[in-house]
């Protein structure tokens, strides 16, 4: 569905170079999480892949298209995204930011009205109550709601989500992170996820990708990486949720009878 | 209500009308093009410094200075002069704020727009657009206040305003006029200001049906505006190019004189209006061109003016000679001569004079080293001072400048020692002022005379309705219609009125 080949990006100002080298294939309806510490490069590739940042060299495909052949407005429309600071447009209400994908798509409006009914639905956002209201007005959880809504309106076969959740407080997270999940599998959404948190890849991704400096470490399910990490920054990755959940069941055990 | 504020409000709706036209039309204009230029150098940043320096300078050149500096550079006075100024004068808050305010937008925003798949132009007015509203319509209110202040000095240069009010109330001690000048324009601007303040709190709480009343509201102020002007214009339509206009420069005899030329073409039967508050220079190239039909000057003025001259023949020899030079140089006709004199002349108080023995101006000379001289906008700057200094050696310690109704105050508060006085001015005998003789001849005669344009110059009905005004107004009777504005409170139209019947006493004797 999406294949990466020898994809570089350096940036003319520092002459740095943020990916290098990247080559990955990622099938239809996978859940693919690119995990890395800051700066190593992975929002810049979640980026090149509906064009937001353009790469220096290598070849991008997206549904047997290279993306470079593909006008970037039709491309950006045709894929979802959900952005880092959620990034609802704050002068339009919660209908006609779910709505505007659709719109740009020149849909009727019967047919979007529709559409952002079924999605508010589906996000746990009842119409009725929500619709009018203007994204201020909600909380960050519902916030994100209408941000992944917005993000399927156009009917999208591949959704890029960039640390969609990373902003959310832990008990909000758990449960958009189930969710999400869910709607994934039922739709067969292919989605690629940038995330820094190893918790939630291990939870969430069918397969993760790891990057560092720009350079694609490992990719693998969670139990190969688990199994056999092939470099010592991923074993220091994974150690991290691990030692949590060992530690968290020591204390559950001690405070039993 | 006193009859000065009658007369004021009276010619009010009138002169509201034009203001608002003129301050509306030059704001639109500059908002119609600040606009796409702030979106383009708020795309392209190697723009904005130019564009915005050039704002800022503009910014920096005084409203009068703009305003008259566009006369000479579209070579007319009216309108078009005072709604460039005004538009130029309109661009930098609103060029600033957009460009600010399109600038300063929430990046992840403006990213959130590209990712979605919004095409640039999308961008911009589905997203840039709304979100920098605030900021932009800030930047409007802003101008708009600007403009409504500004376009109060937009009368010197022939386009009528409420400045009308303020600048011949000024001129004439007629306080009453410059309130009801300024209580307007300031009544004015505080509605654009609110209703404009009204649209720019709909934008920041994103409320389109208040933004909405919000540009209804001005939209009524300013049909409202207009009722008098699109009337006006209504009535004209027919006879809109036999209206004779006649012109005045900026003091009370100009005034009253416009006024008095006005009441003789109405009672011939002809449309008339005053075009009042003109620079001099400003006045005859209106005249020239046919924007003005008919002004009165003054001989000494054209002579040393206009053509550049030094020497002082006698007054007959002076007159036929402007003549003849006005109508092969500028095909202007100079009708003829008034009867008055209206003469440059310094002045001192007579106690000054009495006690240091001066009676004329070589007697002045030695004591001007310890002297301070006030004189009016225009003196310093023409020949005759300059002939005047040299003939007699005068070396004044300090040189003043000031409103020619404020020069007579100031040499009555004593601020200064001698005056460029006007000798039809009532104001020199009420002061106990002395007219200093000028033995050397270093003035030339300022017979008034009275100019036509080229075109009235071939309507006999006008000539004939101007001719019978010709050597029938004396010194003495100028003189008393002055005083009854500058010092008795009287209004133009009054003295005026004096003026007509002093000429009708004298015509029955001198027609044959």
């Amino acid at each position: 569905m999406v294949r990466l080949e020898q994809v570089s990006k350096s940036y003319n100002v520092s002459g740095l170079s943020a990916v290098q080298g990247f080559t990955l294939e990622i099938v239809a309806s996978e859940f693919l999480v690119l995990v890395g510490e800051s700066g190593c490069g992975k929002t810049t590739t979640l980026k090149m892949i509906n064009r937001l940042v353009e790469p220096s060299s290598g070849r991008i495909v997206v549904d047997g298209k290279d993306v470079m052949a593909t006008n970037p407005i039709d491309l950006r429309r045709a894929i979802g995204y959900v952005f880092q600071g959620i990034g609802l447009f704050p002068h339009m209400t919660v209908a006609e930011n779910v709505g505007i994908v659709p719109k740009l798509l020149r849909w009727k409006s019967p047919a979007i009205a529709e559409r952002v009914d079924e999605l508010m639905g589906m996000m746990g956002l009842p119409p009725a109550e929500y619709r009018q209201r203007m994204p201020a007005e909600l909380s960050g959880g519902q916030q994100q709601r209408v941000g992944v809504a917005r993000a399927l309106a156009g009917r999208p076969k591949i959704l890029l989500m960039d640390e969609p959740f990373g902003a959310l407080d832990p008990v909000t997270r758990d449960v958009l992170q189930r969710e999400f999940k869910s709607l994934q599998k039922s739709f067969g959404l292919t989605v690629v996820m940038v995330t820094h948190d190893m918790t939630e890849a291990l939870m969430l991704a069918d397969r993760i990708a790891v990057m560092q400096q720009g350079r694609l470490l490992q990719v693998g399910t969670s139990q190969e990486l688990l199994a056999h990490p092939n470099d010592a920054h991923i074993t220091t990755l994974l150690e991290m949720p691990r030692r949590q959940a060992a530690s968290l069941e020591g204390v559950l055990k001690a405070r039993q009878p | 209500m006193n009859a000065r504020l009658v007369e004021q409000l009276a010619a009010l709706p009138d002169t509201f009308s034009h203001h608002l036209l003129l301050s509306l039309s030059a704001l639109l204009t500059g908002i119609l093009i600040c606009f796409p230029l702030a979106i383009l150098i708020s795309r392209v940043k190697a723009l904005q410094w130019p564009a915005l320096t050039f704002a800022s300078v503009v910014q920096t050149i005084p409203g009068l200075a703009l305003l008259a500096l566009m006369v000479p550079l579209l070579g007319r006075i009216g309108f078009l002069p005072a709604f460039l100024a005004l538009v130029l004068y309109s661009m930098l808050p609103i060029l600033h704020n957009t460009v600010s305010g399109l600038v300063g937008l929430d990046r992840s925003i403006i990213e959130a727009a590209r990712g979605i798949g919004m095409s640039p132009v999308q961008q911009l007015f589905h997203v840039e657009l709304p979100l920098a509203a605030p900021v932009i319509v800030a930047g409007i209110r802003t101008s708009a206040v600007w403009i409504v202040g500004t376009a109060t000095l937009a009368t010197p240069v022939g386009a009528t305003s409420l400045g009308n009010h303020i600048f011949s109330g000024l001129q004439t001690q007629n306080p009453t006029a410059v309130l009801v000048g300024c209580f307007a324009a300031a009544a004015l601007a505080v509605t654009l200001d609110q209703l404009i303040g009204w649209l720019q709190r709909a934008a920041e709480r994103r409320n389109r049906r208040s933004g909405l009343a919000a540009g209804v509201s001005l939209l009524c102020l300013f049909l409202v505006g207009l009722v008098p002007l699109a009337s006006k214009w209504g009535a004209n339509c027919t006879e809109r190019s036999t209206t004779v206009v006649v012109g005045a420069k900026t003091f009370t005899e100009q005034y009253l004189l416009a006024e008095f030329l006005n009441l003789m073409l109405k009672q011939a039967g002809m449309e008339a209006e005053s075009k009042t508050s003109l620079g001099s220079t400003i006045l005859f190239d209106a005249l020239v061109k046919g924007e003005v039909d008919c002004y009165i000057d003054y001989s000494g003025t054209l002579w040393a003016n206009l053509m550049k001259r030094t020497d002082v023949p006698p007054r007959a020899v002076l007159i036929e000679e402007l003549s003849r030079w006005l109508q092969e140089r500028h095909q202007v006709t100079l009708l003829g001569t008034l009867g008055f004199e209206n003469t440059y002349a310094l002045a001192i108080p007579e106690e000054t004079a009495t006690r240091q023995d001066i009676s004329n101006l070589a007697e002045l000379a030695p004591h001007t080293p310890k002297l301070r001289i006030g004189s009016d906008y225009e003196f310093f700057g023409r020949p005759e001072w300059q002939s005047l200094k040299q003939k007699y050696g005068l070396r004044f310690s300090e040189q003043r400048t000031f409103d020619p109704s404020l020069m007579y105050a100031a040499i009555r508060a004593k601020s200064v020692d001698v005056i460029s006085a006007y000798s039809t001015d009532g104001r020199i005998i009420d002061y106990n002022l002395v007219v200093l003789k000028d033995p050397k001849g270093a003035l030339p005669p300022y017979d008034a005379v009275l100019l036509l344009s080229p075109a009235a110059s071939r309507r006999s009905e006008l000539v004939a309705a101007l001719a019978p005004v010709l050597g029938k107004i004396t010194d003495d009777t100028i003189r008393q219609a002055n005083k009854l504005v500058d010092l008795q409170g009287r209004s133009i139209p009054e003295a005026a009125a004096f003026v007509q019947k002093a000429v009708h006493s004298r015509r029955a004797p001198v027609s044959p």
